[in-house]
């Protein structure tokens, strides 16, 4: 069956678009994440305004219940919200992958026995065992929740890279390297890695997203990063109180919550198609 | 001395049933042999066995008077150089996000072959009847009769002593299949080929030797031209009769 050439246009332009709209929704939250290392509207600990003011020319967001600028938080909010998004991604990829690829190789009970604890550690939400982490260490600052959010993540990933390594060692391809000679850690680095990347990069994208909100579900729970940190969770929490007097409070940090995920998800699609060679020339 | 020496080979997985049972055969330098039999009848097991990818549960296989041992690194490089395969399914042998350059280069890189790689490359390419310009193409970009080239020129790049083709024209449709064949008895110019396939009309084509393989053991052996005119085992009898056969004014 072929697919009728004025549908397949549209679904690439749709392709294109869900790309360039997570570009933009991401790189707009990197560049206020860069630029909070040089510059922010006022100092996030300033006492700048009167408490819980409407938006103006001077607080374009308002102000919180304790007259500090929200833009400045809402920006700062970005920058820890990527960090941690980042990083605990980050863990949670290099475990993650590093388990799933030992698995994929293992055979008979020891495949059997990897695979059981993977979907046990699953059936535990990520935001359970980051709580768990955080609350059995020495007490809640970023570094904890990000080592706690990458762990929560890697039996996701580790669960992921086995199902897609195990497919692609199923492959001739993989034989044909095995008789030219190629080693098995050349294997994984030339054909496995790469063969598993684009599956696995749209789950790790998914993952930022969840790491993200994740994040702010610890702050808003004060397991996150610690005040004066202004993360978009502990802002959520902290505008609770005020939410029917001044709404603003709670919708701002809410709306670049949404709209960082939103992005990252637009992101991953997009990249999902642009990085399979097979896909892209369709 | 025999290039490939398959003595007395006994396989099963684990406690399982014997995939292979007693299998001996030789392969002559510059020989071309054909392997028939049905599904399950332990083709691709043997094809294993022989690239060294398991070990034979009884009996010894011998490369060149070398008996073949997996775990012997330095032995099993040199026996990688001289032994290459040649898949049935195109699609799945070749690396999707590989230039094909990478794909044929990569026997070459893996058993640290001296020379210029790229010129070897172009010459495989060359060989296998594709455009050298090819090289920074990705598989999907080709059809199933040139991935399969794609296939035969990896297989070839490092020049081997013996290849082997496992139902390498099966999945191919009749005319690609008619063009790949001529490519192997052209290979078989210059290095030896065992041709595992249950297609007998492409054994016949390509084979002057032929072993027909029944449950894991060899029941017939003999002159291609003489095995599949006058059959002398019953299953290569029933084989021969299986065949399709479609005669103009035969009514279906």
């Amino acid at each position: 069956m072929t697919i009728p050439a004025d549908t397949a246009i549209l679904s690439r332009k749709a392709r294109s678009w869900t790309l360039v709209a997570g570009l933009a929704l991401v790189g707009l939250h990197l560049v206020v994440a860069l630029l909070t290392l040089v510059w922010t509207p006022f100092d996030p600990t300033e006492l700048a305004g009167r408490r819980l003011e409407a938006p103006s020319l001077l607080h374009l967001a308002g102000t919180d219940r304790l007259g500090r600028d929200l833009l400045t938080q809402i920006m700062i909010g970005s920058r820890i919200a990527l960090t941690v998004g980042t990083a605990a991604v980050a863990i949670g990829a290099v475990l993650g992958t590093t388990l799933g690829l030992l698995a994929a190789f293992a055979s008979n009970w020891l495949d059997d026995a990897l695979a059981a604890a993977l979907d046990i550690l699953i059936a535990f939400p990520t935001l359970l065992i980051a709580m768990l982490v955080v609350a059995a260490s020495d007490g809640a600052n970023l570094s904890t929740a990000i080592l706690a959010l990458g762990l929560g993540l890697s039996p996701i990933v580790a669960r992921l890279a086995r199902i897609l390594a195990k497919r692609v060692l199923l492959m001739d391809y993989i034989t044909a390297a095995r008789t030219s000679g190629t080693s098995w850690p050349a294997i994984v680095r030339i054909h496995v890695l790469p063969n598993i990347w684009p599956g696995l990069s749209v789950n790790l994208a998914l993952q930022f997203g969840l790491a993200v909100i994740a994040e702010a579900s610890l702050s808003y729970l004060g397991l996150g990063a610690p005040p004066p940190n202004a993360s978009w969770g502990r802002l959520l929490q902290e505008a609770q109180g005020t939410v029917f007097s001044a709404p603003i409070g709670a919708i701002t940090p809410g709306i670049a919550l949404v709209s960082l995920v939103i992005g990252i998800n637009l992101l991953a699609d997009g990249l999902r198609e642009r990085n399979d060679p097979a896909r892209s020339e369709r | 001395m025999s290039l490939l020496d398959v003595a007395q080979v006994d396989f099963a997985y684990g406690r399982g049933r014997a995939i292979l049972s007693g299998l001996s055969f030789v392969v002559e330098e510059g020989e071309t042999v054909g392997l028939v039999g049905e599904s399950g009848s332990g083709k691709t097991t043997l094809l294993r066995l022989a690239l060294g990818l398991q070990r034979p549960s009884g009996g010894t296989i011998r490369f060149d008077g070398a008996v073949l041992d997996p775990g012997d690194r330095s032995s099993m490089r040199q026996f990688r150089r001289q032994v290459q395969v040649v898949f049935q399914d195109p699609y799945s042998s070749l690396d999707p996000r590989q230039k094909v350059g990478a794909i044929v280069a990569e026997p070459l890189r893996s058993l640290r072959v001296s020379g210029d790689h790229r010129r070897m490359v172009e010459q495989a390419l060359d060989a296998v009847g594709l455009d050298t310009g090819m090289v920074d193409r990705y598989p999907h970009q080709f059809s199933g009769g040139q991935r399969q080239r794609i296939a035969i020129a990896r297989a070839v790049v490092c020049r081997p002593r013996l290849l082997l083709a496992d139902e390498a024209v099966s999945a191919l449709d009749l005319s690609t299949r008619l063009r790949i064949v001529e490519l192997f008895k052209s290979l078989g110019h210059t290095m030896s080929l065992l041709f595992v396939s249950h297609d007998i009309g492409a054994v016949a084509a390509l084979c002057r030797r032929v072993l027909i393989l029944e449950k894991g053991r060899i029941v017939e052996v003999g002159d291609t031209a003489q095995v599949l005119s006058t059959p002398q085992h019953p299953y290569t009898r029933r084989l021969l009769d299986a065949v399709p056969r479609l005669a103009f004014g035969e009514t279906p």
